[in-house]
């Protein structure tokens, strides 16, 4: 047990414990994108920063991948705090709009203006895909690519990988594109969460505008047209 | 003849338990894996997908990060390369420099984007960030040569001298090229670097001055070929200093070059013999000498 302060609370907590999870059981909300309960710790997307140390020393770190220490001093939602998550939403915002977990938290957070150029990702490498498809799925069928900005997620060579068994749980974990695709059958759709009204695949011709990176789909079995 | 003494290293004493740590964190941090692509890559000029999946396969690894490590560094590649390789760099200092125009020149001339191959597959044409040599730029490098202070005038001759590769025999297919290992007579230290290929192989590393300019000198280690590569520009015909990397020793042999009258520079070969080569940009003179044999 190590005994540390959280927002000028004295709590205590079991070595190893990562200061997202002691925050959470105290009640202290920390938003959260790239973390999933199940899933290892992978410090992506930083949302979930918060402030320790003080005075000089104090500093932002991701509350995901930091594990408590006896004497630690955190604050989770001091100035510099909000104001660097709005940041990041904003830059999130900026890349990635048309997700629906991302204007979600945006809204959540008041962020009200986004003053960067617009872009249309598909993919914001949170990596959530990538772990759940090797940690929860045991397949390891997807991975990251290349590096800086023509790094991407996918599966070895472009080809249909032997080990996909086509669970579907890359779509359903990703904040990108939360499986809006179900072609023609949507009562086939693989978790039926699809944030839109109509599927934007319903026509083929639309199919490249779909932000789906499986090559096939894995719901509609269309291959892309490049 | 010169009797080869192979140094004697202070080896630690075998611990199992030392030993399956080293094992351990290799695996933990991928460890080998580059070496062995790099191997694979110096043998077959590119990563074959059927390589790869065999990488996979013998080292236990997932198909996933075998991919993801050899997408991830710049120097492997996924795709053939042409026969000869240039090199423009973009980096800060050679951009400035007017960079950019020269990869413009290239691509021009050779009628390929970087990244690509001449659809002779001659020539693969690539964009670096920064090789090191920012005051010499803007640099090329062709088949491992490096041109400094470029202008696009250049470019059409730097295309040619690559191709013709300074009268250079092509290893693959010549029979006659056998691998060497050598030493520093002075020092005895081994002088292969598997860092830097020529030939596809470990290239032979010494140091070279050349009216005060100094750099490493690459030269293939394969007998009658004469690749090799230099940081150091030399123009043809000019006379080098050559020096042992680890003793700093000059290596100029008793008698000079029989066909120029340069220098010579003397190494000692594995299992005994002497190696010599002239010291003579463009002079291809070479000597094998085991046990008083010449060849
Ligand atoms: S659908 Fe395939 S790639 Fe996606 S999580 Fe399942 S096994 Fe992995
Ligand atoms: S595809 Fe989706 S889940 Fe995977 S890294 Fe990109 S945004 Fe994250
Ligand atoms: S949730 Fe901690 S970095 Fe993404
Ligand atoms: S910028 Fe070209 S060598 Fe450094």
């Amino acid at each position: 047990m190590a005994a540390f302060k959280l927002n000028g609370l004295v709590v205590e907590a079991e070595k190893g414990d990562t200061i997202l999870d002691v925050a959470r059981f105290y009640g202290f909300p920390i938003p959260t994108l790239c973390h999933m309960e199940g899933l290892s710790p992978y410090g992506a997307c930083r949302l979930c920063v918060v402030e320790i140390g003080e005075g000089p020393q104090a500093r932002l770190v991701t509350s995901c991948t930091y594990p408590i220490q006896e004497g630690l001093v955190v604050r989770t939602a001091s100035e510099r705090v909000v104001k660097a998550r709005k940041m990041i939403l904003e830059l999130l915002l900026a890349s990635c709009p048309q997700s629906k977990t991302i204007q979600d938290l945006a809204a959540a957070h008041e962020v009200r203006r986004q003053r960067f150029k617009q872009e249309y990702e598909d993919c914001i490498l949170c990596g959530l895909c990538t772990r759940m498809c090797e940690e929860q799925m045991m397949a390891k069928a997807i991975g990251f690519r290349a590096r800086g900005e023509r790094r991407t997620i996918g599966t070895p060579f472009d080809l249909r990988s032997e080990e996909c068994r086509l669970c579907g749980g890359c779509i359903y974990v990703c904040p990108a594109c939360q499986l809006r695709c179900t072609y023609t059958q949507p009562e086939k759709a693989i978790c039926g969460g699809c944030a839109n009204l109509s599927p934007p695949c319903v026509e083929k011709e639309q199919f490249h505008d779909m932000m789906c990176y499986m090559d096939p789909c894995v719901a509609c079995e269309i291959t892309k047209e490049k | 003849m010169a009797k080869v003494v192979v140094a004697s290293k202070a080896l630690k004493p075998f611990d199992p338990a030392q030993a399956a740590k080293v094992i351990e964190s290799q695996t933990r941090d991928h460890g080998g894996l580059i070496s062995i692509l790099e191997e694979i890559q110096l043998h077959y000029g590119y990563l074959p997908e059927g390589a790869l999946r065999l990488v996979a396969e013998k080292t236990g690894r997932d198909l996933v990060d075998v991919y993801g490590v050899a997408t991830f560094y710049r120097f492997f590649s996924l795709k053939p390369r042409g026969e000869h390789q240039i090199s423009c760099c973009l980096g800060t200092a050679c951009h400035v420099r007017g960079g950019a125009l020269l990869a413009e020149e290239f691509q021009r001339q050779l009628g390929v984007k970087p990244g690509e191959n001449t659809p002779d597959g001659k020539f693969s044409l690539e964009t670096v960030a920064c090789l090191g040599a920012c005051a010499l730029g803007p640099i090329v490098v062709g088949d491992g040569h490096y041109y400094s202070n470029v202008n696009s005038s250049r470019v059409k001759a730097i295309i040619q001298e690559t191709l013709e590769g300074l009268k250079r025999k092509d290893p693959a297919a010549d029979e006659s090229l056998f691998p060497l290992t050598l030493h520093c007579p002075h020092c005895n230290h081994g002088l292969l670097d598997p860092d830097t290929p020529v030939d596809r192989q470990p290239s032979v590393r010494l140091l070279l001055a050349h009216q005060g300019r100094q750099g490493f000198l690459h030269l293939s280690r394969l007998y009658g070929s004469h690749g090799h590569s230099t940081q150091v520009e030399v123009p043809a015909g000019e006379v080098t200093d050559l020096y042992c990397p680890h003793c700093q020793a000059l290596l100029n042999a008793p008698d000079d070059c029989p066909a120029c009258g340069a220098a010579r520079v003397a190494l000692l070969l594995a299992g005994g013999g002497v190696f010599q080569v002239c010291s003579r940009r463009g002079c291809l003179e070479q000597t094998l000498d085991l046990d008083g044999r010449s060849f």
